[in-house]
């Protein structure tokens, strides 16, 4: 497989290559790279916090005085910044890439907000056990979650009083897209997931009498039927496929959507749903790697940072300085905007997030500084050559260049660039560049992540 | 240095001329004749008023405009919401049939100076109740039926638009309604971090190496035109907002913190013609009662606050201040004492100079709802985004919302 493919598909599947493992898999097939990518996410470890507190706590207990219980949701809210901060340090180092690809794939599509954590955890740890296996299980597995059964309103739905929160979204998001159902359908499905509810330490529990037995009428169909009836019959619409296979290849290929490829795509995901196997099918062709999809869609916030650890291994030891960050560039995990969860693309960019995109290598890196010497200016010779593990002041971060140095021994400083972009540089840039002096790799490397191309990937 | 519109420019000189022209006519023959710093004080005056602006302010998820102007004598509101109904003594009579909610204090002092409109049953055909497309036609100006990418104060900006600063949200990201179809309006929560932002040197470096015209209008010339416009435009807001100061206590709360920064940029004389800001929290499904008091008095409080401040400087009179909800919520409560989506609602103009100031129009029956067990819409959303462009903002509104729509008469 050529070098620029690999990349490419590292990038999209993950979060970047560096040149020693690019070496690595030089004489590799693309189909034999394929197999290693989801061999590498076959494990689905949970992601889990010590929740002791919280293990033990009964309802009782947590509602015995107001005091008490305002005590719990701060430690709850507290312990979620915890998970979160838990989340990126998994993007950061866990080799099941295209595992955490999906999980934060799915975790955009579900797009869920609960203030408990044993909730929150659980709700996550179910996308992670499905995230490449059946679409069909995770809808009906993420019906059941205390998260999600309290964000959509679950709860509120009863047989004398409906609530179509949840049907709707369910249809309108999760499943089929406006315009492929009926306000009918969502009065008529809103029946079936009546009594849905879960107890205190977060098991699904089904309450028999807020259920309604009658008949119900959806997409032309009658039956008797109970919530997991309803996401079959959503599933055999063939439009279910497609609305997926179209968010696939927004998240993987290109924002702009190809009807041939598209097509392709929902025949192989349609009527078994398996995700890897849709996957497996779209990193497999041609079109995947047609040039004018590399390098052209704008990275994620957490694809950034990912990226950016992927060649200098950063660690954060601040969860709150952490979560001001994700603030700031737009994407706080665990807290989408709403349940149509992040848009991505250019929504990603306005001013402000982007200036700071610019900023962010050098505030992780180089004490928010960027070398700007110019070519035959003086420098300051007792700037440390080569950094080590640098201890940050500006940033609670450590960043390991040792292993970037090790990884890039090969690559020249010259052609670091190939190595860290996924698209040309601008012209007016490199001319800009061409005026600078180059210190040093490090600091070379630091000056191309703070180009608007390393934005993109 | 953009590459805006070459009409949009021309026409925007001629207006600026024309402002100049009045303001030299009118003034110079009395002005000759006063002492310098009243002279001074008068053309600091007179530079301000005239540039008139616009603040969008919408009440996201959803807020329950019967609940907020509650038809407190229909015996229909009482018995669809046995518990959700507010009482007669919670209620600020307007008239014989409908009244504020009580938290509404600060705003009902603003009504009875007649700075307030308050149009009823705003909405479109075939509403639709989820909050993300319903917010996507509010801003895109669409019909429901209807796919539009870009906002319509985008394309306010696109054609009629001066500068990146034309149109503001007062938020850390930009909204579809601030995105054109080539240019965008700016986010900025407060000037100085954004100023601080675009400052460092390298950055600075790159972005004047570029040349604009040559950037494409894909994702990464995107990149680029962004950078580019945050490092000018940062400079500009920060450079002319930071002359002034507020002497006006607004509520500790971030939506009063935007208004106050509105304020500021308005009183500073920031040549934006579009404010945005929003109050979120109204998707009051359960337990609605102390959610929505709360937020209507955020709202109310911070209103008038931002009213005041905008007084003090003599802003006020070229302000209008429009507040929408992307739907309003069901009529009859549902079983957790909250509301369900609903579709049409009612819509604030505050200003100085409004023409019918007070209730603009009836409240539609409550019997005779849809099928959703909604009110039905009487006045089309964009039709008020139809005045508002032209009787406003002073252009045409054919070339933002695509089609003629029917003025209405509230300024």
């Amino acid at each position: 497989m050529e070098q620029k493919e690999m990349k490419h598909l590292y990038w999209r599947a993950g979060f970047g290559i560096n040149p020693k493992e690019l070496e690595f898999l030089s004489t590799k097939s693309r189909e034999d790279i394929i197999d290693m990518l989801f061999y590498e996410s076959q494990n689905t470890l949970p992601l889990k916090i010590d929740t002791h507190e919280f293990d033990t706590l009964t309802q009782e207990q947590f509602k015995k005085t107001d005091k008490i219980q305002r005590e719990y949701i701060e430690k709850s809210r507290n312990k979620i910044k915890e998970l979160n901060h838990a989340w990126v340090e998994r993007v950061l180092n866990s080799h099941s890439v295209l595992q955490e690809k999906m999980t934060l794939f799915w975790s955009n599509h579900f797009a869920c907000q609960n203030g408990m954590i044993l909730y929150v955890q659980k709700f996550h740890n179910t996308i992670r056990e499905h995230a490449l296996g059946s679409f069909k299980e995770l809808v009906k597995a993420i019906s059941r979650e205390p998260a999600m059964i309290e964000y959509l309103d679950l709860k509120q739905n009863r047989n004398d009083k409906p609530n179509e929160n949840f049907a709707r979204e369910l249809m309108e998001l999760f499943t089929l897209g406006v315009g492929n159902y009926t306000e009918e359908d969502i009065k008529e499905a809103a029946k079936a997931f009546t009594g849905y509810n879960h107890d205190f330490e977060g098991h699904f529990v089904f309450n028999e009498n807020h259920h309604n037995t009658q008949f119900k009428y959806v997409f032309g169909k009658a039956g008797r039927y109970e919530g997991d009836d309803i996401i079959d019959i959503i599933l055999e619409q063939e439009a279910c496929a497609e609305f997926i296979c179209k968010k696939l290849y927004r998240y993987f290929v290109n924002d702009a959507l190809n009807k041939e490829h598209l097509k392709e795509m929902t025949q192989v995901f349609y009527p078994d749903y398996n995700i890897e196997t849709v996957l497996r099918y779209m990193f497999a062709q041609d079109w995947f790697y047609n040039p004018k999809h590399i390098g052209n869609k704008i990275k994620s916030p957490i694809e950034l940072i990912a990226g950016i650890s992927n060649t200098i291994p950063l660690s954060f030891k601040d969860t709150k300085q952490l979560v001001a960050v994700e603030r700031m560039l737009g994407q706080i995990l665990f807290f989408p905007p709403n349940v149509a969860g992040w848009k991505g693309g250019k929504s990603w960019i306005d001013s402000n997030t982007l200036m700071l995109r610019l900023k962010l290598p050098s505030m992780l890196l180089t004490n928010a500084t960027i070398a700007n010497n110019k070519k035959g200016e003086f420098y300051d010779s007792f700037q440390t050559y080569t950094k080590e593990k640098v201890a940050n002041n500006f940033f609670k971060t450590t960043s390991n260049w040792r292993v970037f140095n090790s990884n890039y021994q090969r690559v020249s400083t010259k052609d670091l660039a190939q190595y860290l972009l996924q698209c040309p540089i601008n012209k007016g840039t490199l001319n800009y560049l061409e005026t600078l002096r180059i210190n040093n790799k490090q600091d070379y490397c630091v000056q191309l992540m703070s180009l608007p191309e390393y934005q993109m990937c | 240095m953009r590459t805006t519109n070459v009409f949009a420019r021309v026409s925007n000189v001629l207006i600026m001329d024309r402002r100049k022209f009045i303001k030299h006519s009118s003034l110079a023959s009395s002005l000759f004749f006063v002492p310098s710093f009243v002279k001074a004080f008068s053309s600091y005056i007179t530079a301000e008023t005239g540039y008139k602006r616009l603040v969008i302010l919408q009440l996201s998820g959803g807020n329950d405009g019967l609940n907020t102007i509650v038809p407190f004598r229909n015996d229909e509101y009482y018995r669809a919401r046995p518990t959700l109904a507010l009482k007669k003594e919670d209620v600020m009579a307007l008239d014989n049939d409908l009244g504020m909610h009580k938290s509404l204090l600060p705003l009902k002092k603003l009504y009875d100076k007649g700075f307030v409109s308050i149009i009823n049953n705003v909405g479109y055909p075939n509403p639709n109740r989820s909050h993300f497309r319903a917010t996507d036609i509010w801003q895109t100006a669409s019909s429901s039926n209807q796919y539009l990418q870009s906002g319509w104060i985008g394309r306010y900006v696109d054609q009629f638009g001066t500068a990146p600063y034309t149109a503001l949200e007062l938020d850390h990201s930009l909204s579809l309604a601030l995105k054109g179809e080539t240019q965008n309006g700016l986010a900025v929560q407060n000037a100085h971090t954004f100023y601080k932002m675009t400052q460092d040197p390298y950055l600075k470096n790159i972005a004047s190496h570029q040349e604009e015209a040559h950037l494409s209008e894909h994702n990464l010339g995107y990149l680029y035109k962004t950078m580019i416009d945050a490092e000018s435009s940062a400079k500009y807001i920060y450079e002319t907002s930071k002359t002034v100061s507020t002497s006006v206590n607004y509520p500790n709360n971030s939506f009063s913190k935007q208004l106050k920064t509105t304020a500021q940029f308005i009183n500073s004389g920031l040549k934006t013609r579009v404010y945005y800001g929003s109050l979120n929290g109204f998707d009051t499904h359960v337990h609605q009662e102390n959610t929505h008091k709360r937020l209507l008095k955020a709202y109310a409080e911070g209103i008038h606050a931002f009213v005041k401040d905008l007084q003090s400087k003599d802003t006020f009179n070229d302000t209008l201040i429009l507040t929408f909800s992307e739907f309003g919520r069901r009529v009859k409560q549902n079983s957790g004492h909250g509301t369900d989506h609903g579709s049409a609602n009612a819509l604030f103009v505050i200003g100085g100079n409004l023409k019918k100031p007070g209730i603009y129009n009836n409240l539609a029956s409550l019997s005779d709802l849809d099928d959703n067990g909604d009110l039905k819409f009487e006045i089309d959303f964009r039709t008020i985004y139809a005045t508002v462009l032209n009787k406003w903002l002073d252009v045409n509104h054919e070339a933002v919302l695509f089609k003629n729509y029917k003025q209405l008469d509230f300024i």
